[in-house]
């Protein structure tokens, strides 16, 4: 009982922070960086429902990225639609198409999924690409709207913007901790275990997984739209396959198939990045390495060492010499049971 | 109207035929065994009864209806259980986490139950736990509840697969294997175990290598050899019919 | 008419690099059971380094082909060391990322060292000929007559030669070959070397075509997995064939149907495969 007090505070605590932070600092670049990285964090908590959670790695996720982000530019620049309605609708049509690609992709598994979706992500970037006379191709959609006013509440400044976007952020957070500590949660993760055992046990495999990977499709199609009315300029490069993998980079470094873990590792490369500004174009020099050796060394990135590295100190301190050391034994595996001890 | 039975049960991969042409009826609430020599496709003929493979021909009827063609979840549904010769449990997570899922079939709740978290979540939350919580006292885990199945032995694997097989209130379980990899103390135990599932009203049906233990309880045994019956009866009729005896002796006896 | 006999032998040249791509990356799944991402990256890795050796070292086409082979060969072989062979009791996503990993760090290394523009790379196979009408380049010519030549070796090297036939004996069964006393080790090095080889090859031989750049393998390995698919994953015969069918669709779509997206015609070959047959084409029935 103590821990749950002791998570929620801690949870209470980084929502403070989180709202403070533009208060805390004066250089409106800060909060647009900050802005950006809770716009990618959502992303990641799509990919992580479902690679990290159901088990299918899924490459084609920049591209439902870009769905969001084109619906929403141009339902608001060339349909001139009402902000609102053109956000609600970009994310109904990723939803539409996720279920409709979803239908087919998870028919296939492992390699044939990744493979798969590897290759419709490439469809997607390259149908933003070569079809001018609806995307502008290269020349990209310029003039994507910020939120219209609701009533009093305007969306003009970096500030207004930063909340609107922490709005969103939040409410994912939310779903997925309701999700993942929920039976359906308890459903996904027994797929991601074994697809034959989940089949026995009555789990209906191919509706749960479609259920996930729509839910995933729209939650890159949300940080995808926030994207376009933040930036307010979008080019067919947002839909390029490096995208994916840097949602990747930060769900590996953060933790994959934790709850922080995209929160972590958002957090951690976007700073690290920004820091290294004239690093950027060649920061795959130190991230692809890191994605390698994580994957080797640490499965469970930062979140994962970190729980598990508790949990060890937790059995020490209790004494449980036999079930500790069966737990060294298995940390070097992916994705432990994570609904009870972290959150 | 039999329990659950199978008519001309045919599968061929490519050239290969595994199942030929079974005919076999369960009886209820006794312990069938199938045994046969390695390759004789018994594996194949679970996979075949609990839906995961289609049969190239033939038919498997539960309780006069004919499932031959539903998915295996939906077999599930209907009450037809199985494990794993591989038990497939979920290493590092606790055998509670484990098998309170096994229940998620009899409950109603979605995802956006879990979002807003319903009362009706709430509930069938519970209903999951106490199911969970029930059949591992069945099996005699309560007190392993909490471990890590990575820490468990062989024999407590096994254990709670069956305990994930009864969570899915099951009219009758099929075993592959269930005490493969187990000392013979610990397969005593398992033996017992299912004479107290079959007690319980559940029908039990297992595959098995070790056949004294196979000859002391089961009621009723199918011999298979490459894949095709041999033999049906009671153990003292299967011990001294001839094909049997010539099928282990002649073949790869490995068991 | 003539154009096309003219497509028809443009899709044979785009065919062979496809197909001794596409060999690579079947060989490797073959022995390993690995989806090798990384394989696109030792393609763009063999032309910059054939490059290199020309304009840099002034050395001749063949020999800067020959120095790229080995490097891309050891490459390979330095990943499955270093990265596939630690990882091949982990889980299946795991090996996926692994390789994504290292094919980001080799493209950002190539933009980093040698820049992000696009080179061209000279040739001494310019000259244009004409055949039976037909206007045709040297390069094409050499492409297409070097990849039957690596081919009939390769045939050669797997079925003739005692090394060559325990890869198809582990590419068949890991457990059987490792029982027989084959060094599966030992194997699944030479298959990296092999396939490092055949990317700096397909590389090497199209480069004067299509230049080289840092991307200049993503698209190829995407392909190279369409390719495979098609054929049968782990089948070579199926990469050869699948090479030259992606390559003739690819060249009559281009002139018959839009050059714009002459490159979705693979991932639309894709679609349809996966979706009427979700395990591939050809797989193994049963288990």
């Amino acid at each position: 009982m103590a821990k749950v007090f002791k998570q929620r505070n801690t949870i209470i605590v980084l929502i403070a922070l989180a709202i403070l932070f533009p208060l805390l600092t004066t250089n409106t670049y800060f909060i647009h960086i900050m802005s950006l990285a809770f716009i990618w964090m959502i992303g990641v908590y799509g990919l992580n429902l479902l690679a990290g959670y159901t088990g299918y790695l899924s490459l084609a996720h920049a591209g439902f990225f870009a769905i969001g982000a084109y619906g929403m530019g141009l339902l608001t620049v060339k349909a001139e639609m009402n902000f609102w309605l053109a956000m609600l609708l970009s994310l109904v049509i990723t939803g539409i198409i996720g279920f409709v690609v979803g239908i087919i992709a998870l028919r296939t598994k492992e390699h044939f999924f990744a493979i798969y979706t590897l290759c419709l992500g490439y469809i997607i970037y390259l149908v933003i690409d070569k079809w001018d006379s609806l995307t502008e191709g290269v020349r990209g959609l310029i003039g994507i709207p910020a939120p219209t006013p609701i009533g009093p509440i305007t969306f003009e400044t970096e500030h207004s913007h930063y909340y609107f976007i922490l709005f969103f952020l939040l409410l994912v957070v939310f779903i997925m901790y309701r999700i993942v500590h929920s039976l359906s949660g308890r459903t996904y993760i027994a797929i991601r275990n074994s697809e034959d055992l989940a089949q026995t046990i009555g789990i209906s495999t191919m509706k749960n997984k479609l259920t996930v990977f729509v839910i995933s499709t729209i939650f890159a199609g949300l940080s995808g739209a926030l994207y376009a009315s933040f930036v307010r300029f979008i080019g067919p490069d947002i839909g390029n396959i490096a995208i994916t993998f840097d949602l990747l980079t930060y769900l590996l470094v953060g933790g994959i198939g934790t709850l922080s873990g995209p929160l972590v590792g958002t957090l951690l490369i976007v700073w690290l990045s920004q820091m290294l500004q004239d690093f950027q174009q060649y920061r795959m020099l130190i991230f692809g390495p890191l994605l390698t050796l994580l994957v080797i060394f640490y499965p469970r990135g930062i979140a994962g060492a970190i729980s598990s590295w508790n949990q060890k100190r937790q059995m020490k301190l209790a004494g449980k010499a036999a079930s500790a050391n069966a737990r060294v034994r298995k940390t070097g595996e992916i994705l432990p049971d994570q609904q009870a001890k972290e959150g | 109207m039999t329990f659950l039975e199978t008519k001309n049960l045919t599968k061929r991969f490519g050239g290969l035929t595994a199942v030929n042409n079974v005919d076999f009826a369960v009886e209820q609430g006794k312990i069938n065994a199938i045994i046969g020599p390695n390759g004789a496709g018994k594996s194949t003929f679970f996979n075949l009864i609990s839906g995961f493979h289609r049969p190239t021909s033939g038919q498997v009827i539960f309780k006069g209806q004919d499932i031959t063609k539903l998915p295996s979840n939906k077999i599930a549904e209907l009450g037809v259980a199985r494990t794993f010769q591989t038990t497939n449990l979920f290493e590092q997570s606790t055998v509670l986490d484990n098998v309170i899922v096994g229940h998620r079939l009899r409950t109603k709740s979605n995802l956006m139950d879990a979002i807003l978290r319903t009362p009706r979540l709430k509930q069938e939350e519970a209903q999951c736990r106490d199911k969970a919580m029930e059949v591992l006292e069945f099996v005699n885990l309560k007190n392993a509840a909490g471990k890590l199945v990575g820490s468990l032995t062989q024999e407590e694997k096994k254990r709670t697969a069956f305990a994930l097989a009864l969570a899915t209130d099951p009219e009758i379980v099929f075993l592959d294997e269930p005490a493969a990899g187990v000392n013979p103390d610990e397969t005593e135990g398992l033996a017992e175990l299912m004479k107290k599932i079959v007690e319980k009203g559940i029908t039990v049906c297992l595959i098995e290598h070790k056949m004294q233990m196979i000859m002391r309880i089961a009621d009723k045994i199918m011999v298979l050899n490459y894949g095709e019956k041999i033999a049906e009866g009671t153990p003292a009729e299967i011990r001294n019919n001839d094909m049997v005896i010539k099928a282990y002796l002649g073949g790869s006896a490995s068991a | 008419m003539e154009i096309l006999i003219q497509q028809l032998f443009n899709g044979l040249t785009i065919g062979s690099v496809y197909a001794l791509v596409a060999l690579g990356l079947t060989l490797v799944y073959g022995i390993l059971h690995i989806p090798n991402f990384a394989h696109g990256a030792l393609y763009m890795m063999g032309g910059y380094i054939t490059w290199m050796m020309m304009t840099d070292f002034g050395l001749h086409y063949w020999v800067a082909i020959i120095i790229s082979i080995i490097v891309a060969g050891l490459l390979g072989v330095l990943m499955e060391r270093l990265v596939f062979h630690p990882l091949r009791e982990a889980p299946p996503i795991h090996d996926k990322i692994a390789a994504i990993g290292i094919m980001l760090f080799l493209e950002a290394f190539a933009q980093y060292y040698w820049g992000a523009e696009y080179q061209s790379m000279p040739t001494p196979y310019g000259q244009v000929v004409q055949i039976f009408g037909l206007t045709l380049t040297m390069q094409r010519i050499l492409i297409v007559v070097s990849a039957v030549v690596v081919m009939l070796l390769l045939y050669v090297f797997l079925k003739k030669t005692f090394i060559g036939s325990t890869i198809i004996a582990m590419s068949q069964d890991r457990e059987g070959a490792n029982l027989v006393g084959i060094n599966t080790n030992k194997v699944a090095m030479l298959t990296f070397l092999i396939s490092g080889g055949l990317a700096a090859i397909a590389a090497s031989l199209s480069a004067p075509i299509n230049l080289v750049f840092p991307g200049m393998g993503q698209l190829v390995i995407l392909k190279a997995f369409v390719i495979i698919i098609l054929g049968g994953m782990g089948s070579i015969p199926g990469a050869i064939v699948g090479g030259y069918i992606l390559g003739f669709s690819e060249s009559l779509g281009a002139t018959y149907i839009s050059n714009d997206y002459k490159d979705i015609i693979a991932f639309i070959i894709l679609v349809i495969i996966l979706t009427v047959k979700p395990t591939g084409l050809f797989s193994r029935g049963g288990h």
